[in-house]
């Protein structure tokens, strides 16, 4: 088969990928240039209004007023994400370095039970939390029940909550990567640490994290993305009181009938993660070496 | 300098018995000696070897080095050091800082470290090595960058663990001299684990033969081999003919044990006496020498080593012949 033929293998994969994944991707690109329509859209002319938003308001006399709360909304929206990377890392990796220790039968069994969540709706996952987290809910009642707190905690509807919608979404994404790195280092190098003199503390910094590594940048990687984007944990265990970002993207396509703005604050989330994502593979490729 | 005194261990298994490593093993080895654990697979060999350097605890019994008792100590408390036998060099490290590792554990400071470093690499030969990733190198050279990690720190036992068992034949062969001139160089106790009988005949000042969880004999390289206490020990070190007695005509309850080498087969015609005849059922050319097969009349087999041999033929009835002094009689 020649050079040229081979081209027509992967065609049909060329083509769902081109249709399914780059023609959105620049549709986006493209309305975040346009006016919005009222009813829902874009219309012409072609304009920066929706990117001059980020940072400006358009007062009634047309001039434009600096007005800073998008751009909050989307530097909360990084905090949170890398918070929420932060903590899963911290969270992930000891649950990981656990299951590696086990023998091969509670491993699959650990596993599965780290994949269970899967398994079940995110969104019923995320009400379930609403139940424990209320004033009247499971959390609450327990502390009252052994006389802890006679009033209940503000534990739900706050930057808090949020955080652990967040971390309980996606700390999986985190385990599992740093799982199959873990997994492939040879014990006999921890034996031949400690064999040298190494402490439990030492072997820990000296081998198994930096051969670990790359499992923990994947899983970051893996976690900051969707983290940042997610509307479900901040909309509904934070009460939608203080916006993010993928709540504020799904509103400009919704209620608020701002296409441009909405494809814009896309973009900009894409640019984020793709930034983040090359920074991560040059890292990579440097450690390699 | 390692004193094992009446040490057993047994691993718990989910589903069976527990496995007995080892039964009531005990040994002395001596300072700045190499001194070979060699046995068969499955021998506990590499169970002692383990118990030593602190992986594993012993089920009873003591361990003492250098007069201490061990037990309680972990690998990092111990002055022992390891060549494992897939190396387990890290991967993520240099192979300076490789060797580097113990003494940096040890809070060495960073002059004397390059100074043992360089020294380390000096003595495997891999002066211009240092900055390469084991990845980067051949089987042969990361197997010299394991000694010279485990000696840089300058332990008191080197224990090595099967390590030349990855290597080709040849290269095996250099290796083996090259660890015996390490172990003069250094006047370190080296414990060498293998089932290599050659590789421990040609390297040990001293061998312990083991099977199945015991030490069945402990000596010199040459005692062992004239002196095969037991019929294992005789068979498993070099090649022996394990012959009954009533074969000879001797005393049923006993083994004669001759060595092929020492056996002298010539033919009936010339009217030689010898302790048996028989016919000869198979005649293999090995260059130097010629091995020959020799049925006796009573029934049992034997093979004979010579130098160039006699002209003989399959089938040729002959005797056999031995020096007394050489043979060694067992109780069956």
């Amino acid at each position: 088969m020649g050079p040229n033929r081979t081209y027509l293998l992967i065609a049909p994969a060329m083509l769902v990928i081109g249709i399914f994944m780059v023609l959105p991707l620049f549709l986006a690109v493209a309305y975040s240039f346009m006016t919005a329509n009222p009813y829902g859209g874009v219309t012409a002319p072609a304009t920066f209004d929706a990117y001059l938003q980020f940072l400006y308001q358009r007062d009634f006399d047309d001039s434009l007023v600096f007005s800073p709360s998008y751009a909050l909304i989307i530097l909360r929206s990084i905090y949170l994400a890398i918070a929420t990377t932060g903590i899963c890392l911290v969270l992930g990796l000891p649950v990981a370095w656990y299951i590696v220790c086990q023998t091969p039968e509670r491993r699959r069994v650990l596993l599965f039970a780290v994949t269970l969540p899967f398994w079940i709706n995110t969104l019923i996952r995320t009400y379930c939390w609403i139940l424990i987290l209320r004033d009247e809910g499971l959390a609450n009642g327990a502390l009252r029940h052994a006389g802890i707190i006679s009033d209940p905690l503000p534990l739900l509807y706050n930057d808090g909550s949020i955080l652990l919608g967040l971390v309980y979404t996606f700390l999986p994404f985190m385990v599992l990567p740093i799982y199959s790195t873990l997994e492939r280092i040879d014990p006999r190098l921890i034996e031949a640490a400690h064999d040298l003199y190494a402490s439990r503390a030492a072997v820990f910094r000296r081998i198994v994290w930096p051969l670990a590594r790359p499992g923990a940048l994947a899983g970051a990687t893996l976690v900051f993305a969707p983290a940042l984007g997610s509307f479900l944990a901040p909309d509904l265990l934070g009460g939608g009181k203080k916006l993010l970002i993928g709540s504020l993207i799904q509103m400009q396509f919704t209620s608020s009938r701002n296409w441009p703005f909405g494809a814009a604050l896309s973009t900009v989330v894409t640019v984020v993660v793709l930034t983040v994502f090359v920074i991560r593979s040059r890292k990579a490729q440097e450690e390699r070496r | 300098m390692i004193d094992i005194q009446s040490v057993s261990k047994s691993f718990v298994t989910r589903d069976a018995d527990p496995v007995h490593a080892l039964n009531d093993v005990s040994l002395e080895i001596y300072d700045n000696e190499f001194f070979t654990l060699l046995g068969p697979s499955g021998c506990g060999k590499t169970t002692l070897l383990r118990l030593i350097a602190g992986f594993e605890a012993p089920s009873s019994g003591a361990i003492r080095i250098a007069g201490s008792d061990v037990a309680a100590l972990p690998p990092q408390k111990r002055s022992v050091n390891t060549v494992f036998q897939s190396y387990a060099l890290f991967p993520h490290m240099s192979v300076a800082e490789n060797v580097a590792f113990g003494l940096e554990m040890q809070n060495a400071p960073k002059s004397l470290i390059d100074e043992r470093v360089r020294e380390a690499l000096e003595m495997v030969r891999l002066e211009g090595f240092a900055a390469r990733r084991p990845a980067q190198l051949s089987g042969g050279q990361q197997q010299r960058v394991a000694v010279a990690r485990a000696l840089a720190p300058k332990p008191s036992v080197l224990l090595l663990d099967e390590p030349l068992s990855a290597l080709d034949l040849k290269l095996r062969k250099g290796m083996q001299s090259e660890l015996k001139r390490l172990q003069r160089e250094t006047g370190i106790t080296f414990v060498l684990v293998t089932h290599d009988q050659e590789e421990a005949l040609a390297m040990s000042d001293r061998i312990a033969v083991m099977r199945s969880g015991d030490v069945l004999q402990v000596g010199t390289p040459r005692d062992i081999y004239d002196n095969p206490q037991d019929r294992f020990v005789a068979d498993f070190i070099g090649e022996s003919n394990l012959l009954p007695g009533a074969a000879l005509g001797r005393d049923p309850a006993k083994t004669i044990i001759v060595r092929p080498e020492h056996i002298v087969v010539s033919p009936v015609a010339d009217g030689a006496k010898g302790h048996a005849r028989g016919a000869v059922s198979a005649i293999t050319f090995l260059g130097s020498d010629t091995l020959y097969e020799v049925v006796l009349e009573e029934g049992a087999k034997l093979h004979s080593r010579s130098r160039g041999g006699a002209a003989l033929a399959t089938g040729d009835r002959v005797v056999v012949d031995w020096a007394r002094a050489v043979e060694r009689e067992l109780a069956n």
